[in-house]
Protein backbone atom coordinates (compact mmCIF):
# COMPACT_ATOMS: atom_id res chain seq x y z
CA UNK A 1 0.00 0.00 0.00
CA UNK A 2 1.31 3.67 -0.93
CA UNK A 3 1.77 5.25 2.27
CA UNK A 4 -0.32 8.07 3.10
CA UNK A 5 1.20 11.62 3.51
CA UNK A 6 0.23 15.06 4.88
CA UNK A 7 2.08 18.42 4.07
CA UNK A 8 3.12 19.60 7.34
CA UNK A 9 5.67 22.29 6.30
CA UNK A 10 5.89 24.10 2.78
CA UNK A 11 8.83 24.83 1.36
CA UNK A 12 9.40 28.70 2.13
CA UNK A 13 8.81 27.34 6.11
CA UNK A 14 11.31 24.99 5.32
CA UNK A 15 14.08 27.27 3.96
CA UNK A 16 13.17 29.66 6.76
CA UNK A 17 13.73 26.99 9.04
CA UNK A 18 17.17 25.88 8.18
CA UNK A 19 17.98 29.92 7.77
CA UNK A 20 17.72 30.18 11.03
CA UNK A 21 19.26 26.49 11.99
CA UNK A 22 22.55 26.97 9.77
CA UNK A 23 22.73 31.15 11.60
CA UNK A 24 22.28 29.19 15.11
CA UNK A 25 24.60 26.71 14.61
CA UNK A 26 27.97 28.99 13.41
CA UNK A 27 26.81 31.61 16.21
CA UNK A 28 26.65 28.74 18.71
CA UNK A 29 29.98 27.80 18.04
CA UNK A 30 31.76 31.32 17.78
CA UNK A 31 29.74 32.18 21.01
CA UNK A 32 30.91 29.09 22.34
CA UNK A 33 34.53 29.96 21.61
CA UNK A 34 33.73 33.59 23.27
CA UNK A 35 32.48 32.08 26.52
CA UNK A 36 34.88 29.17 27.18
CA UNK A 37 38.78 29.87 27.04
CA UNK A 38 39.55 26.37 25.82
CA UNK A 39 36.95 26.47 23.16
CA UNK A 40 38.40 29.84 21.98
CA UNK A 41 39.69 27.91 19.01
CA UNK A 42 36.35 27.66 17.52
CA UNK A 43 36.52 31.49 16.60
CA UNK A 44 38.09 29.35 13.45
CA UNK A 45 34.59 28.68 12.15
CA UNK A 46 34.98 32.27 11.16
CA UNK A 47 38.51 32.24 9.57
CA UNK A 48 40.37 33.96 12.53
CA UNK A 49 39.43 35.17 15.89
CA UNK A 50 38.81 39.20 14.67
CA UNK A 51 36.52 38.20 12.55
CA UNK A 52 34.14 35.60 13.86
CA UNK A 53 33.74 38.80 16.51
CA UNK A 54 33.12 40.79 13.39
CA UNK A 55 30.78 38.92 11.90
CA UNK A 56 29.26 37.28 14.88
CA UNK A 57 26.75 39.82 15.26
CA UNK A 58 26.10 40.17 12.07
CA UNK A 59 25.03 36.59 11.53
CA UNK A 60 22.68 37.00 14.54
CA UNK A 61 20.82 39.77 12.98
CA UNK A 62 19.88 37.73 10.04
CA UNK A 63 18.98 34.39 12.36
CA UNK A 64 16.84 37.08 14.51
CA UNK A 65 15.01 38.48 11.32
CA UNK A 66 14.87 34.71 10.15
CA UNK A 67 12.94 33.69 13.35
CA UNK A 68 10.60 36.56 13.31
CA UNK A 69 8.99 35.19 10.01
CA UNK A 70 8.49 32.19 11.62
CA UNK A 71 7.79 33.70 15.44
CA UNK A 72 4.47 34.97 13.10
CA UNK A 73 3.92 32.09 10.86
CA UNK A 74 3.86 29.79 13.86
CA UNK A 75 2.82 31.87 17.26
CA UNK A 76 -0.86 31.59 16.97
CA UNK A 77 -0.57 27.84 16.88
CA UNK A 78 1.50 27.83 20.35
CA UNK A 79 -0.83 29.25 22.75
CA UNK A 80 -0.94 27.12 25.68
CA UNK A 81 -4.54 24.91 26.16
CA UNK A 82 -5.71 22.72 28.84
CA UNK A 83 -4.40 19.55 26.59
CA UNK A 84 -0.96 20.55 26.72
CA UNK A 85 -0.96 21.14 30.52
CA UNK A 86 -1.85 17.71 30.93
CA UNK A 87 0.65 16.80 28.35
CA UNK A 88 3.34 18.87 30.27
CA UNK A 89 2.14 17.25 33.76
CA UNK A 90 2.73 13.69 32.06
CA UNK A 91 5.95 14.14 30.73
CA UNK A 92 7.12 11.21 32.26
CA UNK A 93 4.77 9.19 30.33
CA UNK A 94 5.96 10.72 27.40
CA UNK A 95 9.16 10.48 27.61
CA UNK A 96 8.41 6.38 27.84
CA UNK A 97 7.42 6.60 24.38
CA UNK A 98 3.70 6.97 25.03
CA UNK A 99 1.32 9.58 23.91
CA UNK A 100 -0.93 12.12 26.60
CA UNK A 101 -3.60 14.08 25.59
CA UNK A 102 -5.54 15.10 22.41
CA UNK A 103 -2.50 16.79 20.94
CA UNK A 104 -2.83 19.55 18.14
CA UNK A 105 -0.49 20.85 15.59
CA UNK A 106 1.84 20.75 18.43
CA UNK A 107 2.02 19.21 22.07
CA UNK A 108 3.28 21.20 25.02
CA UNK A 109 6.55 20.87 24.93
CA UNK A 110 6.89 21.81 21.77
CA UNK A 111 5.07 24.55 22.70
CA UNK A 112 7.07 25.38 25.65
CA UNK A 113 10.10 25.47 23.36
CA UNK A 114 8.18 27.96 20.74
CA UNK A 115 8.61 30.63 23.79
CA UNK A 116 11.51 29.74 24.98
CA UNK A 117 13.25 30.14 21.89
CA UNK A 118 10.90 33.19 21.20
CA UNK A 119 12.49 34.88 24.50
CA UNK A 120 15.64 34.01 24.16
CA UNK A 121 15.87 35.25 20.35
CA UNK A 122 14.73 38.82 21.89
CA UNK A 123 16.96 38.94 24.52
CA UNK A 124 19.93 37.94 22.31
CA UNK A 125 18.83 40.60 19.99
CA UNK A 126 18.50 43.62 22.45
CA UNK A 127 21.56 42.73 24.48
CA UNK A 128 23.74 41.78 21.16
CA UNK A 129 23.44 45.44 19.87
CA UNK A 130 24.03 46.54 23.62
CA UNK A 131 27.70 45.32 23.38
CA UNK A 132 28.25 45.44 19.47
CA UNK A 133 31.43 47.10 19.10
CA UNK A 134 32.17 49.67 17.07
CA UNK A 135 28.79 50.73 16.11
CA UNK A 136 26.72 50.60 19.27
CA UNK A 137 28.29 49.61 22.49
CA UNK A 138 29.81 53.34 22.73
CA UNK A 139 26.72 54.68 23.00
CA UNK A 140 25.93 53.09 26.28
CA UNK A 141 26.74 53.41 29.74
CA UNK A 142 29.22 50.77 30.78
CA UNK A 143 27.28 49.55 33.81
CA UNK A 144 24.45 48.61 30.85
CA UNK A 145 27.07 46.44 28.74
CA UNK A 146 27.89 44.73 31.93
CA UNK A 147 24.59 43.50 32.55
CA UNK A 148 24.52 42.72 28.54
CA UNK A 149 26.81 40.72 28.38
CA UNK A 150 25.32 38.32 31.21
CA UNK A 151 22.41 38.70 29.53
CA UNK A 152 23.34 37.94 26.05
CA UNK A 153 25.59 34.50 27.68
CA UNK A 154 22.90 33.44 29.66
CA UNK A 155 20.26 33.60 26.88
CA UNK A 156 22.26 31.67 24.61
CA UNK A 157 23.29 29.15 27.02
CA UNK A 158 19.28 28.42 27.93
CA UNK A 159 18.90 28.54 24.13
CA UNK A 160 21.97 26.25 23.50
CA UNK A 161 20.66 23.75 26.28
CA UNK A 162 16.99 24.30 24.54
CA UNK A 163 18.14 23.37 20.64
CA UNK A 164 19.67 20.25 22.03
CA UNK A 165 16.19 19.25 23.34
CA UNK A 166 14.74 20.13 19.53
CA UNK A 167 16.96 18.40 18.15
CA UNK A 168 16.94 15.34 20.25
CA UNK A 169 13.51 15.57 19.85
CA UNK A 170 13.36 15.40 16.20
CA UNK A 171 16.03 12.54 16.11
CA UNK A 172 13.73 10.53 18.92
CA UNK A 173 10.48 10.54 17.37
CA UNK A 174 10.77 8.74 13.97
CA UNK A 175 9.95 11.00 11.05
CA UNK A 176 9.59 14.06 12.39
CA UNK A 177 12.66 15.30 10.82
CA UNK A 178 11.23 14.51 6.91
CA UNK A 179 8.66 16.97 7.95
CA UNK A 180 11.48 19.42 7.93
CA UNK A 181 13.19 18.12 5.29
CA UNK A 182 10.80 17.14 2.58
CA UNK A 183 8.05 18.21 4.31
CA UNK A 184 5.52 16.11 5.03
CA UNK A 185 4.65 13.32 7.25
CA UNK A 186 2.78 9.87 7.14
CA UNK A 187 -0.65 9.70 8.16
CA UNK A 188 0.94 7.32 11.14
CA UNK A 189 3.18 9.70 12.24
CA UNK A 190 0.30 12.43 12.55
CA UNK A 191 -2.38 10.02 14.29
CA UNK A 192 0.29 8.64 17.16
CA UNK A 193 1.37 12.11 18.10
CA UNK A 194 -1.05 14.66 16.78
CA UNK A 195 -4.35 12.81 16.68
CA UNK A 196 -6.14 16.56 16.80
CA UNK A 197 -4.50 17.78 14.27
CA UNK A 198 -4.63 14.58 12.29
CA UNK A 199 -8.25 15.13 12.51
CA UNK A 200 -8.58 18.47 11.37
CA UNK A 201 -6.16 17.92 8.20
CA UNK A 202 -7.65 14.29 6.95
CA UNK A 203 -11.56 14.81 8.18
CA UNK A 204 -11.67 11.12 9.20
CA UNK A 205 -12.92 10.82 12.62
CA UNK A 206 -10.08 9.19 14.24
CA UNK B 1 55.94 36.16 24.58
CA UNK B 2 56.89 39.61 23.52
CA UNK B 3 59.45 40.56 26.63
CA UNK B 4 61.03 37.10 27.43
CA UNK B 5 62.98 38.91 30.34
CA UNK B 6 59.13 39.40 32.52
CA UNK B 7 57.69 36.37 33.51
CA UNK B 8 53.85 35.95 33.33
CA UNK B 9 51.44 35.42 36.19
CA UNK B 10 48.20 35.58 34.21
CA UNK B 11 47.11 35.33 30.90
CA UNK B 12 44.14 36.14 29.70
CA UNK B 13 41.50 33.22 28.27
CA UNK B 14 44.50 30.76 29.78
CA UNK B 15 43.11 28.02 31.71
CA UNK B 16 46.43 26.76 32.65
CA UNK B 17 49.41 27.63 33.98
CA UNK B 18 51.72 30.69 32.81
CA UNK B 19 55.65 30.38 32.74
CA UNK B 20 56.54 32.30 36.70
CA UNK B 21 59.26 30.23 37.92
CA UNK B 22 61.21 33.35 38.23
CA UNK B 23 61.14 35.47 41.32
CA UNK B 24 60.47 38.86 40.12
CA UNK B 25 60.59 41.86 42.44
CA UNK B 26 56.78 42.97 42.41
CA UNK B 27 56.79 46.70 40.84
CA UNK B 28 54.89 49.88 41.28
CA UNK B 29 54.45 53.47 40.72
CA UNK B 30 53.80 56.14 43.14
CA UNK B 31 52.05 59.00 42.26
CA UNK B 32 52.17 61.69 45.22
CA UNK B 33 49.00 64.33 44.43
CA UNK B 34 49.99 66.12 47.00
CA UNK B 35 53.18 66.71 45.48
CA UNK B 36 52.21 67.18 41.69
CA UNK B 37 51.81 70.60 39.97
CA UNK B 38 50.01 69.42 36.84
CA UNK B 39 52.88 70.23 34.70
CA UNK B 40 51.40 67.77 32.00
CA UNK B 41 55.12 66.53 31.48
CA UNK B 42 53.97 62.86 32.68
CA UNK B 43 51.54 63.30 29.72
CA UNK B 44 54.52 64.55 26.93
CA UNK B 45 56.98 62.03 27.73
CA UNK B 46 54.20 59.48 27.98
CA UNK B 47 53.07 60.48 23.86
CA UNK B 48 57.04 60.10 23.08
CA UNK B 49 57.89 57.38 24.47
CA UNK B 50 55.30 55.27 23.30
CA UNK B 51 55.16 57.24 19.72
CA UNK B 52 51.33 58.26 20.61
CA UNK B 53 49.44 61.95 19.15
CA UNK B 54 46.40 62.15 20.50
CA UNK B 55 44.60 65.00 18.56
CA UNK B 56 45.00 68.49 19.80
CA UNK B 57 41.76 69.05 21.29
CA UNK B 58 40.18 72.59 22.07
CA UNK B 59 40.08 74.66 25.75
CA UNK B 60 37.16 73.15 27.41
CA UNK B 61 37.10 75.79 30.39
CA UNK B 62 39.47 73.76 32.56
CA UNK B 63 43.10 72.39 32.23
CA UNK B 64 42.20 68.76 31.15
CA UNK B 65 43.72 68.37 27.62
CA UNK B 66 43.21 65.85 26.17
CA UNK B 67 39.93 65.75 27.83
CA UNK B 68 39.66 61.79 28.07
CA UNK B 69 41.82 58.95 27.77
CA UNK B 70 42.51 57.35 24.61
CA UNK B 71 44.06 55.05 22.42
CA UNK B 72 46.47 58.16 21.68
CA UNK B 73 46.41 59.29 24.98
CA UNK B 74 47.15 56.46 27.64
CA UNK B 75 47.52 58.86 30.15
CA UNK B 76 45.86 61.98 30.93
CA UNK B 77 45.61 64.66 34.03
CA UNK B 78 42.48 65.27 35.57
CA UNK B 79 41.94 68.63 37.23
CA UNK B 80 39.14 69.35 40.35
CA UNK B 81 38.40 72.55 42.63
CA UNK B 82 36.73 71.66 45.71
CA UNK B 83 36.69 73.44 49.00
CA UNK B 84 38.09 71.31 51.63
CA UNK B 85 38.57 72.44 55.30
CA UNK B 86 37.06 75.95 54.15
CA UNK B 87 39.79 76.53 51.50
CA UNK B 88 40.23 76.05 48.57
CA UNK B 89 42.11 73.20 47.02
CA UNK B 90 43.35 72.27 43.68
CA UNK B 91 43.43 68.35 43.68
CA UNK B 92 45.20 67.09 40.07
CA UNK B 93 45.31 62.99 39.53
CA UNK B 94 46.98 61.71 37.03
CA UNK B 95 44.80 59.27 35.21
CA UNK B 96 45.22 55.86 33.72
CA UNK B 97 45.78 52.52 34.41
CA UNK B 98 46.17 51.26 37.97
CA UNK B 99 47.77 47.67 36.89
CA UNK B 100 45.51 46.26 39.45
CA UNK B 101 46.58 42.86 41.15
CA UNK B 102 43.39 41.40 40.30
CA UNK B 103 42.74 42.40 36.67
CA UNK B 104 39.05 43.21 35.73
CA UNK B 105 40.15 43.37 32.34
CA UNK B 106 42.27 39.99 32.02
CA UNK B 107 39.42 38.35 34.04
CA UNK B 108 36.54 39.48 31.19
CA UNK B 109 39.35 39.23 27.86
CA UNK B 110 38.02 36.22 25.95
CA UNK B 111 41.27 35.98 23.62
CA UNK B 112 44.04 34.07 24.86
CA UNK B 113 46.91 35.92 25.46
CA UNK B 114 45.91 39.43 24.80
CA UNK B 115 46.11 40.70 28.10
CA UNK B 116 48.85 39.64 30.15
CA UNK B 117 49.54 40.36 33.71
CA UNK B 118 53.56 40.05 34.00
CA UNK B 119 55.05 38.12 37.54
CA UNK B 120 56.26 41.81 38.44
CA UNK B 121 52.43 43.29 38.70
CA UNK B 122 52.25 45.10 35.35
CA UNK B 123 48.97 44.64 33.16
CA UNK B 124 49.89 44.79 29.57
CA UNK B 125 47.73 44.55 26.74
CA UNK B 126 49.24 42.28 23.45
CA UNK B 127 47.24 44.09 20.64
CA UNK B 128 48.12 41.36 18.15
CA UNK B 129 45.98 39.09 19.99
CA UNK B 130 43.24 41.77 20.58
CA UNK B 131 39.99 40.86 19.05
CA UNK B 132 38.40 44.58 19.83
CA UNK B 133 34.90 43.01 21.45
CA UNK B 134 35.79 45.26 24.14
CA UNK B 135 35.05 42.79 26.98
CA UNK B 136 37.94 44.65 28.67
CA UNK B 137 36.06 47.68 28.85
CA UNK B 138 33.40 46.28 30.70
CA UNK B 139 36.09 44.86 33.28
CA UNK B 140 37.67 47.46 34.22
CA UNK B 141 36.33 48.94 37.36
CA UNK B 142 38.35 52.01 36.55
CA UNK B 143 37.18 52.54 33.12
CA UNK B 144 40.48 52.94 31.16
CA UNK B 145 40.97 51.09 28.09
CA UNK B 146 39.87 52.64 25.07
CA UNK B 147 39.07 50.80 21.88
CA UNK B 148 40.74 52.80 19.04
CA UNK B 149 38.69 53.68 16.24
CA UNK B 150 41.67 52.97 13.71
CA UNK B 151 42.28 49.36 14.58
CA UNK B 152 39.36 48.45 16.78
CA UNK B 153 41.96 47.31 19.17
CA UNK B 154 42.13 47.93 23.28
CA UNK B 155 45.23 50.10 24.03
CA UNK B 156 45.66 51.43 27.72
CA UNK B 157 49.10 52.35 29.82
CA UNK B 158 51.67 49.60 29.94
CA UNK B 159 53.24 51.02 32.78
CA UNK B 160 56.43 51.03 30.00
CA UNK B 161 56.75 47.20 30.30
CA UNK B 162 59.38 47.68 27.81
CA UNK B 163 61.36 49.94 29.78
CA UNK B 164 61.30 48.20 33.15
CA UNK B 165 61.98 45.13 31.51
CA UNK B 166 65.83 46.09 30.79
CA UNK B 167 65.74 47.97 34.55
CA UNK B 168 64.42 51.19 33.51
CA UNK B 169 62.03 53.30 35.28
CA UNK B 170 58.28 54.14 32.99
CA UNK B 171 58.31 57.61 30.79
CA UNK B 172 56.16 59.36 32.63
CA UNK B 173 58.73 58.78 35.90
CA UNK B 174 61.89 59.78 34.26
CA UNK B 175 60.04 62.99 33.45
CA UNK B 176 58.50 64.10 36.44
CA UNK B 177 60.35 67.68 37.70
CA UNK B 178 58.55 67.66 41.47
CA UNK B 179 59.29 63.83 41.99
CA UNK B 180 55.59 63.30 42.54
CA UNK B 181 55.81 59.98 40.38
CA UNK B 182 58.22 57.57 41.83
CA UNK B 183 59.19 54.00 40.74
CA UNK B 184 60.63 51.03 42.78
CA UNK B 185 59.57 47.89 44.44
CA UNK B 186 55.90 47.81 45.45
CA UNK B 187 56.96 47.74 48.92
CA UNK B 188 59.42 50.40 48.84
CA UNK B 189 56.86 53.06 47.30
CA UNK B 190 54.61 51.70 50.01
CA UNK B 191 57.42 53.21 52.37
CA UNK B 192 58.06 56.31 50.33
CA UNK B 193 54.68 56.74 50.90
CA UNK B 194 54.32 56.40 54.53
CA UNK B 195 56.78 58.95 54.78
CA UNK B 196 55.35 61.17 52.95
CA UNK B 197 51.89 60.26 54.56
CA UNK B 198 53.56 61.12 57.70
CA UNK B 199 54.41 64.71 56.96
CA UNK B 200 51.02 65.14 55.35
CA UNK B 201 49.47 64.17 58.44
CA UNK B 202 51.79 66.73 60.53
CA UNK B 203 50.79 70.01 58.21
CA UNK B 204 47.41 68.99 58.91
CA UNK B 205 46.18 66.59 56.67
CA UNK B 206 44.78 63.96 59.03
CA UNK B 207 43.27 61.69 56.35
CA UNK B 208 46.11 61.30 54.07
CA UNK B 209 46.83 57.68 53.01
CA UNK B 210 47.58 55.57 50.26
CA UNK B 211 45.48 54.22 47.71
CA UNK B 212 45.80 50.71 46.66
CA UNK B 213 42.61 49.64 46.70
CA UNK B 214 42.25 45.97 48.34
CA UNK B 215 38.77 45.20 46.68
CA UNK B 216 41.26 44.76 43.60
CA UNK B 217 43.72 42.93 45.03
CA UNK B 218 46.05 46.40 45.57
CA UNK B 219 47.42 48.22 43.09
CA UNK B 220 50.77 48.78 40.96
CA UNK B 221 49.96 52.64 40.39
CA UNK B 222 49.39 53.83 44.14
CA UNK B 223 48.38 57.72 45.20
CA UNK B 224 48.97 59.73 47.90
CA UNK B 225 45.98 61.57 48.79
CA UNK B 226 45.52 64.70 51.05
CA UNK B 227 41.86 62.95 51.55
CA UNK B 228 42.42 59.14 50.94
CA UNK B 229 38.88 59.15 52.40
CA UNK B 230 37.28 61.06 50.10
CA UNK B 231 39.19 59.09 46.72
CA UNK B 232 35.85 60.87 44.24
CA UNK B 233 37.04 64.10 45.24
CA UNK B 234 40.22 63.38 42.55
CA UNK B 235 37.63 63.57 39.58
CA UNK B 236 35.68 60.08 40.18
CA UNK B 237 38.61 58.17 41.28
CA UNK B 238 36.11 55.18 43.25
CA UNK B 239 36.61 54.51 46.68
CA UNK B 240 36.07 50.70 47.12
CA UNK B 241 36.90 49.85 43.67
CA UNK B 242 36.48 45.99 42.77
CA UNK B 243 35.09 44.14 39.45
CA UNK B 244 31.32 44.10 38.83
CA UNK B 245 29.30 41.24 40.36
CA UNK B 246 27.69 41.22 36.93
CA UNK B 247 30.94 40.26 35.64
CA UNK B 248 31.86 37.98 38.42
CA UNK B 249 28.54 36.08 37.63
CA UNK B 250 28.89 36.15 33.95
CA UNK B 251 32.88 35.25 34.17
CA UNK B 252 32.46 32.98 37.35
CA UNK B 253 29.51 31.27 38.17
CA UNK B 254 27.96 31.15 34.85
CA UNK B 255 30.36 28.86 33.11
CA UNK B 256 30.01 25.74 35.66
CA UNK B 257 26.41 26.50 35.35
CA UNK B 258 26.13 26.21 31.82
CA UNK B 259 28.51 23.75 31.50
CA UNK B 260 26.56 21.19 33.57
CA UNK B 261 23.31 22.67 31.62
CA UNK B 262 24.89 21.73 28.33
CA UNK B 263 25.92 18.58 29.13
CA UNK B 264 22.77 17.15 31.19
CA UNK B 265 20.86 18.08 27.67
CA UNK B 266 23.31 16.01 25.92
CA UNK B 267 23.83 13.15 27.76
CA UNK B 268 20.71 13.07 28.61
CA UNK B 269 19.74 13.08 25.52
CA UNK B 270 22.17 10.13 24.67
CA UNK B 271 20.83 7.93 27.39
CA UNK B 272 17.29 8.30 26.50
CA UNK B 273 17.68 7.01 23.16
CA UNK B 274 19.97 4.35 24.24
CA UNK B 275 17.29 2.83 26.85
CA UNK B 276 13.94 3.66 25.81
CA UNK B 277 14.72 4.00 22.17
CA UNK B 278 13.54 5.57 19.54
CA UNK B 279 10.09 6.68 19.36
CA UNK B 280 8.23 5.42 16.07
CA UNK B 281 4.46 5.82 14.41
CA UNK B 282 4.77 3.12 11.80
CA UNK B 283 4.81 0.30 14.06
CA UNK B 284 1.42 1.23 15.27
CA UNK B 285 0.01 1.74 12.38
CA UNK B 286 -1.65 -1.78 12.23
CA UNK B 287 -2.92 -1.88 16.16
CA UNK B 288 -4.57 1.71 15.34
CA UNK B 289 -6.54 0.35 12.45
CA UNK B 290 -7.74 -2.35 14.84
CA UNK B 291 -9.11 0.70 17.29
CA UNK B 292 -12.46 1.67 17.30
CA UNK B 293 -14.09 5.11 17.46
CA UNK B 294 -12.78 6.55 20.99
Amino acid sequence: MKEQLIQRYSAPERINHWIVAVCFILLAISGLAFFYPAFFWLTGVFGTPQLARIIHPFVGVVMFLAFLRQFFRYYHHNFIDAEDVKWMKAVGTVMKGGEVGDTGRYNGGQKGMFWLMSGCMALLLLSGIVAWRPYFAASFPIPLIRVALLVHASSALALIAGIIVHVYAALWVKGTIRAMVEGVVTHAWARKHHPRWYREMTGNKR
Amino acid sequence: MALQSLDILRRSATPTATPQVRNTVEVAKLIDVTTCIGCKACQVACSEWNELRAEVGTNIGVYDNPVDLSDQAWTVMRFNEVEENGKLEWLIRKDGCMHCADPGCLKACPSPGAIIQYKNGIVDFHEENCIGCGYCVSGCPFNVPRISKQDNKAYKCSLCSDRVAVGQEPACVKTCPTGAIQFGSKEDMKEVAATRITDLKKRGYDNAGLYDPAGVGGTHVMYVLHHADKAPLYSGLPQDPAISATVSLWKGLLKPVATLGIAAAGLFGFFHYITVGPNRADDEHAEDEKETVK
